[in-house]
């Protein structure tokens, strides 16, 4: 089953890609823009069938490599819990 | 004293490690490939520059589960010399050997330039051959070496004397506009509690050779080889 493991930068980590699209935007005209932080979205075929099961082994996963606890946060979900457009352009 | 390089895939300052340390410092040097495991013949272990696995995931994030770091974390715990150059600094803070991470630079470019860098204090095996206050000049080479950590981290590592070197002016004062990269506290070098494990972001490999034009870099290396020579292993 696939499982989605999402990872920002933490509050008040300075994210230097996130102020660089932020500026692009604002010279775009989008001038309500406040602020954006650029993460990534790490999408792990996992061969089992339980969700929670595949949720608590993807969490083990972030927690050991995928996120660094000192300046990421990440939250694991299944792809109907996100914009189902995302998970159809990740096919 | 015996030096290892550790060689992972992308490592790419293994031959300037080594050269310096064999050729110019005239030391006892091997390559550590990193599915070796066998380092307790070993004085000091390098882990060089490079880009380790493509820096994917997190730059050092995948070098960090390597069999040799298994093994690299056992040798600093038992108190053995580690140095972590740039990529390798990097390898250290995702293992949990240092404090801290390193992120990318703020100005979202890779920065190789030489930059000064002042010693913060010489009461450690990294720098007994400087003086408190020395300007060094090396240079960096890299996209992610905006070190960062929290403000209590910070306070414990300063309280600690684990700032060991930090970007300055070429006249040793800090300020904005000599930070590279945009690190916290424009820390270029830290240790760990024990002192036993340098990560820094400036190579200093690259300035031992007269003929690069300073030999500034050697004063780390001739630190670690005194101090080795007086104490032993660890």
């Amino acid at each position: 089953m696939i499982v989605i493991v999402e990872i920002m930068p933490k509050p008040g980590i300075l994210d230097p890609q996130g102020k660089a699209v932020n500026q692009a935007l604002h010279q775009l005209g989008y001038n309500e823009v406040n602020e954006v932080k650029v993460g990534k979205i790490i999408r792990l075929d996992i061969d089992e069938t339980d969700h929670e099961t595949a949720i608590a082994k993807a969490e083990d996963m972030a927690v050991r490599l995928l996120h660094n606890p000192n300046v990421e946060s990440f939250r694991v979900v299944l792809p109907e819990e996100i914009d189902n457009t995302v998970e159809e352009k990740l096919q | 004293m015996k030096w290892g390089v550790v060689v992972f895939p992308g490592s790419n300052c293994d031959h300037d490690a080594y050269d310096a340390l064999s050729r110019l410092l005239g030391q006892e040097v091997k390559y550590v490939w990193h599915q070796d495991r066998n380092i307790a013949d070993l004085d000091a272990v390098l882990l060089p520059g490079g880009f380790s696995y493509g820096d994917y995931l997190r730059a050092g994030a995948i070098a960090r589960f390597s069999d040799i770091m298994d093994e690299v974390v056992t040798f600093a715990h038992e108190g053995g010399t580690v140095i972590g150059i740039c990529n390798g600094f990097q390898v250290l803070t995702e293992a949990g050997l240092l404090p801290g991470a390193l992120i990318r630079n703020t100005s979202l470019r890779f920065i190789c330039e030489d930059v000064p860098i002042r010693v913060e204090h010489t009461d450690c095996r990294f720098s007994a051959s400087c003086s408190t206050g020395d300007v060094l000049k090396i240079p960096i080479a890299h996209n992610e070496g905006n070190y960062v950590l929290n403000d209590t981290e910070l306070e414990d590592i300063l309280a600690k004397g684990q700032v060991l070197f930090r970007y300055c002016s070429p006249g040793g004062e800090i300020n904005d506009q000599n930070n590279p990269n945009g690190s916290l506290h424009s820390i270029a070098g830290v240790i760990n509690e024990s002192g036993n494990v340098l990560g820094m972001m400036p190579h200093p490999e690259r300035r031992c050779d007269p003929i690069l034009g300073s030999t500034d870099g050697r004063k780390i290396f001739d630190s670690v080889i005194k101090w080795v020579e007086n104490n032993g292993k660890r």
